[in-house]
């Protein structure tokens, strides 16, 4: 895998939303959102448990239909080449009922066709060195999100969505995947997470996007944000208080 | 009691002195059987899949279809095939009634919604948790087929036998089309069915065991397949 991400592609930033909503059945997950990522970015979705975060990055990856307004990525509208682009780290890591190498083989045969000797080199950047024969759904939790990191990793994604990445997750495989998202960010690649863990977002992003009941109600820069919220929510929430 | 035991006697003579005729007929079924399971699970294992995974209008109605068919009378399937198949139907022509080609054909008729129902059934459980994976991987359907279909690997295999154990025990179809024709479309059912009525119960027996042994050994290196893969959680 090149160090160089965006050859032969697209460049997907900056993503702009313009009015979009998603409604799932009668209920509006999405409220016209308006907000911008801008390019090697490493934004923060935060807000409190069904603000809509994981819509929101689902959406940006094409999982969810958008029922108005706009979804760019650099003045282009979402396509199959443009999601090609993508990578999308789930909360809960769906694996594939194959051994871990024949997981990473899985994705690596749909897009580069990676060596083995590649796919090995990401496994143990992962912290998976050996693993390579293991049943992977007999991984423990944090092994197997680093797992279906290394999987992200070997599309050679433009743009990285993480849900939650680091949930429930030991201090090992805790710092071993922030590593992994600044190394990725300094190549070039914007990074857009949710998490819970506001310490984690302080050492990590660079933007923040503060969702409640599935609108936007603030997007700043990390350091401002935590420095001084506008909003009484992103007080709230940022202290710990519940949100009604 | 006395009956049994003689049948025991004589299969096991059967078998251990391999009676030219025995094996003739034993090797016919599974032949048969093999290639109507082949063919089944090449159309059938694709078409479960696709049904499972692909959400289009009258996709449910195809499914209720296959399920109805699953439980096809075999004489009314061997009635349809020789109608189709003999001198006057519409592919006599072929010249194939009273072969083992016309047997494999009636089976796959039986066969082929067995494959299509449960793969479908049994893809769909997979589906549900592999589709946002697949969907954000952009996953093309060919290969996503390909997928459920390995992942499933061990469950398509009790989707095989079900099919296998209605190919190899089924009578009613293949001595319509077959005409139980000695050295030619005799299979063990069949066999069983001509040796009752001929009152020779014995052989009849003899034979039944062995079909009975036949399924005793696939469901034993099923069980022992799947035991393997419970423990690595493939199922």
């Amino acid at each position: 895998m090149s160090k160089k991400t965006f050859v032969g592609a697209h460049d997907l930033t900056p993503i702009q939303f313009k009015d979009l909503s998603v409604i799932l059945g009668q209920k509006i997950i999405l409220d016209k959102i308006n907000c911008k990522i801008k390019s090697n970015s490493i934004t923060a979705v935060l807000g409190p448990n069904g603000a809509g975060k994981s819509i929101f990055l689902q959406t940006i990856n094409g999982l969810f239909s958008i029922q108005s307004g706009r979804l760019n990525f650099n003045l282009m509208e979402i396509n199959q080449e443009i999601r090609k682009q993508q990578a999308m780290v789930f909360q809960n890591p769906v694996l594939l009922r194959r051994t871990v190498i024949a997981n990473l083989q899985f994705i690596s045969n749909l897009r580069n066709k990676e060596s083995n000797r590649l796919l090995k080199k990401i496994l143990s950047k992962v912290g998976l060195e050996g693993y390579e024969k293991k049943p992977a759904r007999l991984l423990s939790g944090g092994e197997k999100q680093r797992l279906s990191m290394a999987r992200a990793l070997i599309i050679n994604p433009n743009l990285l969505l993480l849900d939650e990445p680091t949930a429930n997750l030991d201090p090992y495989s805790l710092n071993l995947i922030e590593d992994l998202v600044l190394e990725e960010n300094s190549i070039g690649k914007t990074i857009i997470f949710t998490t819970h863990d506001m310490s984690q977002a302080k050492r990590l992003a660079t933007d923040v996007i503060f969702l409640n009941k599935g609108k936007v109600l603030e997007q700043t820069i990390s350091k401002t944000f935590f420095k001084s919220p506008k909003t009484l929510e992103a007080q709230k929430y940022i202290n710990g208080e519940i949100l009604i | 009691m006395n009956i049994l035991l003689e049948a025991f006697k004589q299969s096991f003579e059967l078998v251990f002195t391999l009676n030219a005729d025995l094996f003739e007929i034993l090797l016919l079924s599974l032949k048969v059987s093999f290639f109507s399971l082949f063919f089944s699970c090449l159309l059938g294992l694709p078409l479960g899949t696709f049904l499972a995974i692909k959400n289009f209008w009258g996709r449910d109605i195809i499914l209720i279809f296959f399920n109805t068919m699953m439980g096809l009378p075999p004489v009314v399937v061997g009635l349809i095939v020789y109608l189709l198949i003999s001198r006057s139907g519409p592919f006599g022509w072929l010249g194939i009634l009273y072969t083992p080609t016309a047997m494999i054909i009636a089976q796959m008729i039986l066969i082929i919604p067995i494959i299509v129902s449960l793969t479908a059934q049994t893809i769909e459980d997979i589906h549900q948790e592999y589709k946002s994976l697949f969907y954000s991987l952009v996953v093309p359907y060919h290969k996503a087929i390909i997928a459920y279909l390995f992942d499933a690997r061990y469950l398509i295999l009790t989707v095989m036998l079900a099919g296998f154990g209605r190919a190899i025990s089924e009578v009613g179809a293949v001595i319509i089309v077959g005409g139980n024709i000695d050295h030619l479309t005799r299979v063990m059912t069949t066999t069983i069915a001509l040796e009752t009525s001929k009152g020779n119960l014995s052989l009849a027996l003899a034979l039944g065991i062995i079909l009975l042994s036949i399924a005793l050994i696939t469901n034993f290196i099923l069980i022992s397949l799947k035991i393997r893969a419970k423990r690595r959680m493939y199922v």
